[in-house]
């Protein structure tokens, strides 16, 4: 006799296993296959690509195409491959991450632990912000950027990356503290900790699951984003997604397919990476708010 | 002018009044209870005793310094919460000694007090332990630790029983007390269960819809409740109210009241002055324990009236045994010792000892005697 688990809560037949497993592979496989194809492509030599065919493993193996893509190729005028583009999203993508994500939890510390008069009102402002489209502030944000002198700049993307991503940030700690005991901060007041204090020795410390959820949010939003980094960067501040774009748009010559596959991964290598490093937290920081440990 | 001083103090939210001028001295030493009903501001007034809440009005002030607007960390006062409040992210150790060093004692003196303190309260072994790998009443007491290591002026207990279950309960309220007893230190207790109230305090004060109902010892709330609803609060069971008339009979006032079968019984009064109140109609208070069996009745008193009644229910609950009957159209509970002959359905003669019996005026539910 064995207990009840959630393994054989439902007891299925060895057919239906089998059914079952088959499809999930088949779904995996084909969810898989751009990445496979963007994988072999970029490890051929460019004659075997235009001469075969796309899914053939290759015949030679080269990582030319990634050296190229990485230091020597044609981005726009400049032959520099995506390595500076790269630094730059980084430069950008780090600041605006962390910047949101301090700001994120002050503001969901202040709106549930420290409640003001409105604070319901400004949160379903800050909320708003989440729902507003990326186009209808870009006029809007191209002017500030002029006026602050940040046009063109890698600060200037980091500002319009924090403005962008605090609605998000702050709702994601807002309802994370919510579910926190409030008796804690209490607690902390009559031991002799202020605002601060609280926050960084009480809080923060039990934040763990949904910092996680925020810095993967914000990562992948700003480091594939692609509209801000081509409207509002200049030459020597563009973000990898638009150098990627204009690698791919040089339309001189020949089209370098193997090179294309090489920078297009550079371009997604650092988002697989947050997520397989720090995704089962991601799950369970999205369960933590609305299940009460 | 006590030790600690609640002074006509008021609270508001919004228009809304919650707490009506609260009076309270508190001397030192005194373990002072706040009971009452959910909802009837005990909480609040705590909270704003710690500092949590503003007052809207009043003085609160500690060993004669006004506390309005004073931080919580700057009133020498220590807290123990409803659900403990440990911070799950410090061991035990750190929890209890988290308020010193916020407040900048230096690391062996900490330490020393730590050790003291979990001596004392027997948590010595746990100190490394997390707050979630302890059970309830070693929370509790490292709830508790944290509060005395600070050596406060007042201590608040915000009901930090009631998560406890029902054994564990009476023993930490053991505990308390003999804390309270070695360490004669003021301490203000906010609790919604009476027996709680009584066993532990040696003040009482009685709330109920933001004000104070009553205040005072524990003997005097209990057999001489202000009103109705400090009556029917404290006790349990609750005080049998029923409606009776007073009469003249041989020049001594008696309660009358019908019995089960519509007839009349009459029980005459001891010391209690009704005067101005014969022929008319009041509210009769007679706890449980002073309607007994004959055997069972108080040999001390005075004044043991018979009242012969119908049976309606026993309920033997090992120690004693609890009779209902109707008496002026009421339900009324008696206790008798757990072996009496009492039979539902059948008529039994109950001994009441009409020396503790309170009378209310029936419009105001304000006590007219004793």
């Amino acid at each position: 006799m064995s207990a009840a688990t959630p393994g054989n809560a439902v007891s299925t037949g060895r057919f239906t296993r089998v059914l079952i497993y088959v499809t999930l592979l088949i779904f995996a496989l084909f969810y898989l296959l751009p990445l496979a194809v963007m994988l072999l492509n970029s490890v051929k030599p460019l004659s075997e690509i235009t001469g075969g065919n796309m899914m053939a493993l290759p015949k030679v193996w080269t990582i030319k195409p990634w050296l190229e893509a990485w230091s020597t190729a044609q981005i726009g005028v400049q032959p520099t491959g995506l390595r500076p583009y790269f630094i730059n999203s980084i430069e950008i993508v780090v600041p605006a991450v962390v910047i949101s994500t301090v700001l994120g939890a002050l503001n969901g510390y202040v709106l549930t632990k420290w409640r003001f008069r409105g604070a319901q009102v400004l949160f379903g402002l800050m909320l708003f912000s989440c729902f507003i489209p990326f186009q209808i502030v870009l006029i809007p944000m191209a002017r500030v950027l002029g006026l602050l002198g940040l046009a063109g700049t890698v600060p200037g993307l980091i500002l319009v990356h924090v403005v962008y991503g605090i609605g998000f940030t702050t709702l994601y700690f807002r309802n994370y503290y919510a579910a926190f005991p409030t008796e804690l901060v209490r607690a902390a007041q009559i031991d002799g900790a202020g605002f601060f204090r609280i926050f960084w020795r009480i809080l923060l410390p039990l934040s763990g699951p949904i910092i996680v959820v925020s810095v993967i949010w914000q990562f992948t939003n700003i480091w594939n984003d692609f509209l801000f980094g081509s409207s509002f960067a200049g030459q020597a501040s563009q973000p990898i997604t638009v150098a990627l774009n204009n690698l791919v748009q040089s339309s001189t010559g020949v089209k370098a397919y193997n090179v294309h596959f090489a920078g297009a991964i550079y371009a997604a290598l650092p988002t697989l990476v947050v997520y397989i490093v720090s995704g089962r937290f991601f799950v369970r920081g999205l369960m933590a708010g609305s299940v009460k440990g | 002018m006590g030790f600690l001083d609640i002074a006509n103090v008021t609270k508001s939210y919004g228009n809304v009044e919650v707490l009506h001028k609260v009076d309270i001295s508190v001397a030192e030493g005194e373990f002072l209870v706040l009971v009452g009903p959910s909802g009837c501001g005990k909480s609040t007034l705590l909270n704003m005793i710690a500092g949590l809440e503003g007052i809207t009005s009043g003085e609160i002030a500690i060993k004669g310094r006004a506390m309005n607007g004073v931080h919580p960390s700057k009133r020498n006062i220590a807290m123990v919460f409803q659900s403990y409040a440990l911070y799950p992210n410090m061991t035990v150790g750190q929890n209890i000694t988290f308020g010193l060093e916020m407040h900048g004692t230096p690391k062996p003196e900490r330490e020393a007090a730590m050790k003291k303190v979990a001596a004392m309260l027997q948590i010595d072994k746990l100190l490394d332990r997390k707050p979630g790998q302890l059970s309830g009443g070693q929370r509790q007491r490292v709830a508790m630790g944290r509060a005395l290591v600070r050596n406060p002026d007042v201590f608040l207990f915000d009901e930090p029983l009631s998560n406890l279950d029902a054994k564990l309960r009476v023993d930490m309220r053991t505990e308390i007390k003999k804390l309270h007893q070695s360490l004669k230190t003021t301490i203000v207790y906010v609790t919604h269960d009476q027996i709680e109230a009584m066993t532990l305090s040696t003040r009482i004060a009685v709330m109920n819809k933001g004000y104070v109902q009553q205040l005072g010892t524990p003997k005097e709330i209990y057999d001489t409740p202000a009103n109705i609803f400090v009556a029917t609060f404290m006790g349990s069971p609750a005080m049998n109210i029923v409606p009776a008339r007073v009469v003249m009979q041989d020049g001594a006032p008696h309660a009358e009241v019908r019995d089960a079968s519509g007839g009349v019984q009459r029980l005459r009064f001891s010391q209690q002055n009704l005067a101005g109140w014969q022929g008319r109609e009041i509210a009769l208070g007679i706890r449980p324990e002073a309607i007994t069996d004959p055997e069972g009745a108080d040999r001390k008193s005075g004044n043991i009236q018979t009242l012969t009644n119908l049976v309606g229910v026993t309920e033997p609950a090992g120690s004693d045994t609890f009779v209902t009957m109707a008496l002026s159209g009421k339900d009324v509970i008696g206790r008798m010792r757990a072996d009496a002959a009492v039979v539902a359905g059948q008529t039994f003669e109950f001994a009441v000892n009409m020396e503790k019996a309170v009378a209310f005026d029936p419009a105001t539910e304000e006590r007219i005697a004793p």
